[in-house]
């Protein structure tokens, strides 16, 4: 091949690539419109200060009351509940992976992980139904298994994998170095890896934990099947709750194409994005830092 | 050259035959979110007997399908509820004539779990459960434990036909709504499995859903108690049953009488009762 003919094609492949990069951000950028632009044609009929100030979802009364508070509340409480339980789970787990196991345990571990990562959530939302919801409800005698509880727990699961991957990630990218000066001054395995390799490692931890949280707070069919979706304002976690996606999820069919209804959804819609969009540029930040 | 001409005259030997042959047209059938199902099913079994009349399937609701049995931009309106006072007189304005059209039956069957020992409510009994009223089985004759209220979404059909019948009870000065702790699942089987497993649970879900896991109630209006069966169904003694409708405007004509026919014979009936609805007859 001529050099002139590698060089076309050279340039053909880095315009391709170039493309596919200014796709993807021109893809978000027209979500985030497209989700604007809905959500302001319910702005115009319904005013945005009892939106943001309702505690009631009545979306098919008469007039409809579009309350966010309850299912914003609700998302937040099984998001907050999830994390409390797969932190230290995940991290605890990627630090046993990344520097106690022996290699053919590792392996084995790393493997299982993937197939956990690899469960379809509506599976995991069925295992809920029929197991874990009267498990729990057996547990803390509660009168329904279907609350936010049993949905903390499985989306701890589907969290689990994130976290692991990429604290260990972070565990794994601390300069042996550290280590050895560690070991010099006389530390024992446990002294090093607890007060000089994890605090080393924080800033890629706290952004596993953060994209963990947005796996979690964008999850919908496990809520949905599991949590059952009172669009209450819940006052514990042992109680039903409705989330901001399963809302979406659930009344989207029945919505008239145009109708106050449908904008409300797209309204919804907007403040999961800009939810999930802050976590994740926190974690981008984070991830950043850890690289440095 | 020659190929093509005589591939045009083949196609239009064709339609020019199935003129003769076989009746052919377009039917659109518009309404009910609950009966789209079934009207789907109708349509794909009606298509493979009339293979020349196309039959259009849409939802929206059964206002929707009225409002366009009105404006005439439907053939087939179907609903789950009577067509009201009001869209008869707008309907009148418009010179259309709705003609009503039975094709079957749904009874809303409640359930319970199998060790709860309620056998029976009545309407009143069931209202005060899902406005909050009554919030323990005790209140009801049963164990001392808290009532656990299933409900379906919004989005379902059987909700709103439920809000009005035993929410609102039937009175449409009444604006009552579900109580806010009442558990919203996203299906029928969601409601089944819950009541399956839990003694404190009470749902509402369509007669095919029952399954013996779990132990329908006897329901009563005023007076006497009747179980969600099809025979009770169809004779209107179950209170929360409901005819599903068709409406055309005037009496069928045509396709659309072929199709209403079909929907009305053995066939059809067959594709209801598959969705689970009752039949007219059994």
């Amino acid at each position: 091949m001529s050099p002139k003919l590698q060089r076309i094609k050279e340039s053909i492949l880095e315009f391709f690539i170039k493309a596919s990069g200014v796709l993807i951000i021109l893809f978000v950028i027209l979500i985030f419109l497209f989700l604007l632009k809905d959500s302001l044609f319910f702005f115009n009929s319904y005013s945005l200060k009892e939106f943001l100030t309702q505690g009631k979802w009545l979306p098919i009364s008469e007039p409809p009351i579009f309350g966010i508070i309850p299912l914003l509340l609700g998302s937040i409480y099984v998001t907050f509940f999830a994390i409390i339980i797969c932190v230290p789970l995940g991290i605890g787990c990627a630090m046993f992976i990344a520097e106690v196991a022996p290699s053919f345990l590792k392996n084995i571990l790393k493997s299982f992980i993937e197939i956990l990562a690899a469960i379809p959530s509506v599976v995991l939302g069925f295992i809920g139904i029929v197991w874990l919801g009267p498990l729990v409800k057996r547990i803390f005698s509660i009168p329904t298994g279907m609350c936010g509880f049993t949905g903390s727990i499985l989306l701890a699961f589907m969290a689990l994998p994130t976290i692991i991957s990429i604290s260990e990630d972070a565990l794994r990218s601390v300069p042996y170095t550290y280590k050895e000066a560690a070991f010099g001054l006389g530390a024992t395995r446990w002294q090093a890896l607890w007060r000089v390799v994890l605090p080393a490692a924080s800033s890629g931890i706290i952004a596993a934990i953060m994209l963990g949280i947005g796996r979690v707070i964008g999850e919908t069919m496990v809520v949905m099947m599991v949590t059952g979706n009172s669009p209450v304002i819940p006052s514990s976690i042992l109680e039903p709750l409705r989330t901001l996606t399963a809302t979406i999820a659930s009344e989207m069919g029945e919505t008239v194409r145009g109708g106050l209804h449908y904008f409300a959804l797209f309204s919804v819609g907007l403040i999961l994005f800009i939810i999930t969009f802050i976590i994740n540029f926190l974690a981008d930040l984070f991830l950043h830092r850890s690289k440095k | 050259m020659k190929t093509c001409l005589f591939i045009i005259i083949f196609l239009i030997s064709c339609t020019w035959f199935s003129d003769i042959q076989e009746p052919s047209g377009f039917i659109q059938v518009k309404g009910s979110d609950t009966l789209v199902n079934a009207a789907q099913k109708l349509a794909e079994e009606f298509m493979k007997e009339y293979p020349y009349i196309f039959v259009a399937v849409t939802g929206g609701g059964s206002g929707v399908g009225i409002a366009s049995l009105i404006n005439k931009t439907t053939d087939i309106a179907t609903a789950s509820r009577r067509i009201k006072d009001k869209e008869k007189k707008i309907a009148k304005k418009w010179k259309v004539i709705p003609y009503e059209i039975i094709i079957g039956f749904d009874g809303v069957a409640i359930i319970v779990n199998k060790k709860n020992p309620i056998e029976k409510l009545t309407i009143r009994q069931l209202h005060d459960i899902y406005t909050g009223k009554i919030k323990n089985w005790n209140q009801l004759g049963g164990y001392d434990s808290s009532i656990v209220a299933l409900s379906r979404e919004v989005s379902s059909g059987t909700h709103i036909y439920f809000k009005e019948r035993v929410v609102q009870l039937d009175k449409r000065e009444n604006k009552e709504e579900f109580s806010s702790d009442v558990l919203l699942l996203s299906s029928n089987q969601a409601i089944v499995e819950e009541v399956a497993s839990n003694p404190q649970a009470i749902g509402y879900v369509g007669m095919g859903y029952l399954s013996p896991r779990v132990k329908a109630l006897a329901i009563s209006d005023r007076g006497d108690y009747f179980l969600p069966t099809p025979q009770n169904v169809i004779e209107k003694k179950y209170p929360l049953s409901r005819p599903l409708f068709m409406y055309t405007n005037g009496e069928p004509r045509g396709i659309v009488k072929i199709f209403i026919d079909f929907v009305l014979n053995e066939k059809g009936q067959k594709q209801v009762e598959e969705v689970g609805f009752v039949p007219l007859e059994k």
